[in-house]
């Protein structure tokens, strides 16, 4: 049923293709992770900060969202790279390879952070005021108040945005592959381009991005019922 | 910084940017009108067809715009290939170059999201003035040339902004298919003159301002609709 070259083994790209899987849900999941942190800290600049950090806010995520993925992907990785080099220069270690993973995590994660923080801001900005007043009146300082009313209460606003985020994600680790060569993508082109079966290859990935994509939905529905449930039903 | 390259590499860079607002104007334009019954039978048609458009948009939305590319530009670009009734066409010099590949796979990936989002468009259009329209005897094609097609066109505009500025930031990957747009441009640059950041931030520059150009032209437009709020 299977064609051999799909096939686990010496003889087939089954267990390199499975790698390139893995890498990619890595990537996806840990720049997610970084993205949702930058986005708390980034919503929290642009809501409350003082003038200085509002700015930085406005500015970051302007940016990063009028700047297309490939473009931002090659700057930062580089910069990054380059960065991370003159840090070890400082301290008097040689120039080092940049690990191409850990480089397109970060790269995705800052990415990511600006669209976050936008969700979260929108999420956080739903809440009614007359809640995290009530907070105050309780003497609850800024964290106890997130903590305990701003969180859960924006929680369920911010779910579309961030299942959204994840589908957005898993779909940009692509992108990487023009950087890199360990994700699905780049693992499929080189596969691609050694045995000459385009076609076979190329639709075998989209399968498999397709299937990631409809396994997610599945569980974001359950998420959402369950997170939704306090809430009233709209029509 | 270096900018020594830029006055020799500008007619370049300039022959980039048409390409690349051929690209999105292109793709958006080719992409829309396919959007239009993809969205329609989703909400009108036949079953049958409605699951085939929605399993459409499904597989558009749900794979990387970059494998939809490769897919077309490598695998069917090496199908055509094999054929030489192909090869010997009129359309080969066509077939051969990665510009209708990259026009090909984003005008079929505006369909799939631009068919949901006029999904939600038709849907918005209050029964009553369709059914207005059914009274005065117009026939369904009447019904949503007149009436349904403009009001949801007018109602997802907003959103229509937000989708071409989504599809001027996919542009850059048709460089990956030898496409010299802007992006190919400053690859190029980069290979020539071993500069990174100074191309690069050139590239960011003018992919920012198009995305205002692109923001303020729908502001007027959205202007230009007579609307009671």
């Amino acid at each position: 049923m299977i064609p051999e070259i799909l096939s686990f083994g010496d003889k087939g790209f089954g267990d390199e293709l499975l790698r390139g899987v893995q890498f990619t849900l890595l990537i996806a999941a840990s720049a997610y992770i970084i993205g949702i942190c930058i986005g708390l800290v980034g919503s929290a600049a642009k809501l409350y900060g003082g003038p200085v950090s509002r700015g930085v806010g406005a500015t970051y995520t302007t940016i990063v969202r009028s700047v297309p993925e490939l473009v931002l992907i090659l700057i930062l990785y580089f910069a990054g790279t380059r960065g991370i080099n003159s840090l070890l220069g400082l301290v008097g270690v040689g120039p080092v390879e940049v690990n191409g993973t850990l480089a397109a995590i970060l790269v995705l994660g800052v990415v990511q952070g600006a669209y976050h923080t936008e969700v979260f801001r929108a999420a956080i900005q739903s809440v009614p005021v007359g809640q995290i007043e009530a907070g105050k009146a309780y003497g609850m300082g800024g964290l106890q108040i997130f903590r305990r009313i701003t969180g859960p209460a924006m929680l369920p606003n911010a779910i579309p945005g961030l299942s959204n985020l994840w589908l957005v994600v898993i779909k940009d680790t692509a992108l990487v592959a023009v950087v890199g060569n360990v994700e699905l993508l780049s693992t499929t082109a080189s596969a691609a381009a050694f045995t000459k079966r385009y076609m076979l290859f190329y639709l075998t990935t989209a399968l498999i991005y397709l299937s990631i994509t409809l396994i997610s939905n599945y569980f974001i529905g359950r998420l959402e019922t369950r997170y939704r449930r306090g809430q009233t039903r709209l029509a | 910084m270096n900018w020594t390259w830029f006055v020799e590499y500008l007619p370049l860079l300039g022959k980039g940017l048409w390409l690349t607002i051929q690209l999105l104007v292109l793709s958006m334009v080719f992409g829309l009108i396919l959007a239009v019954p993809v969205g329609l039978v989703q909400v009108t048609g036949p079953r049958w067809l409605g699951a085939i458009a929605k399993a459409y948009c499904t597989v558009m939305r749900g794979t990387p715009l970059l494998v939809q590319l490769w897919l077309l530009y490598f695998g069917l670009g090496s199908v055509f290939a094999a054929y030489p009734e192909i090869r010997q066409s009129a359309f080969w010099p066509i077939l051969r170059e990665g510009y209708f590949y990259a026009v090909l796979a984003f005008t079929l990936n505006e369909a799939g999201y631009g068919g949901e989002i006029m999904r939600g468009g038709f849907l918005s259009v209050p029964k009553g003035e369709l059914e207005a329209a059914r009274a005065f005897g117009m026939s369904p094609w009447q019904v949503l040339h007149r009436v349904w097609l403009p009001r949801a066109f007018r109602n997802v505009l907003p959103t229509l902004a937000g989708e071409t500025v989504l599809m001027l930031k996919a542009t850059p990957l048709a460089a990956t298919v030898t496409v010299l747009d802007i992006f190919g441009v400053i690859l190029r640059v980069r290979q020539n003159t071993y500069l990174t950041y100074e191309p690069l931030f050139t590239a960011a520059v003018l992919y920012i301002g198009l995305t205002f150009l692109i923001t303020y032209a729908f502001g007027h437009l959205e202007k230009q609709i007579p609307s009671r709020r």
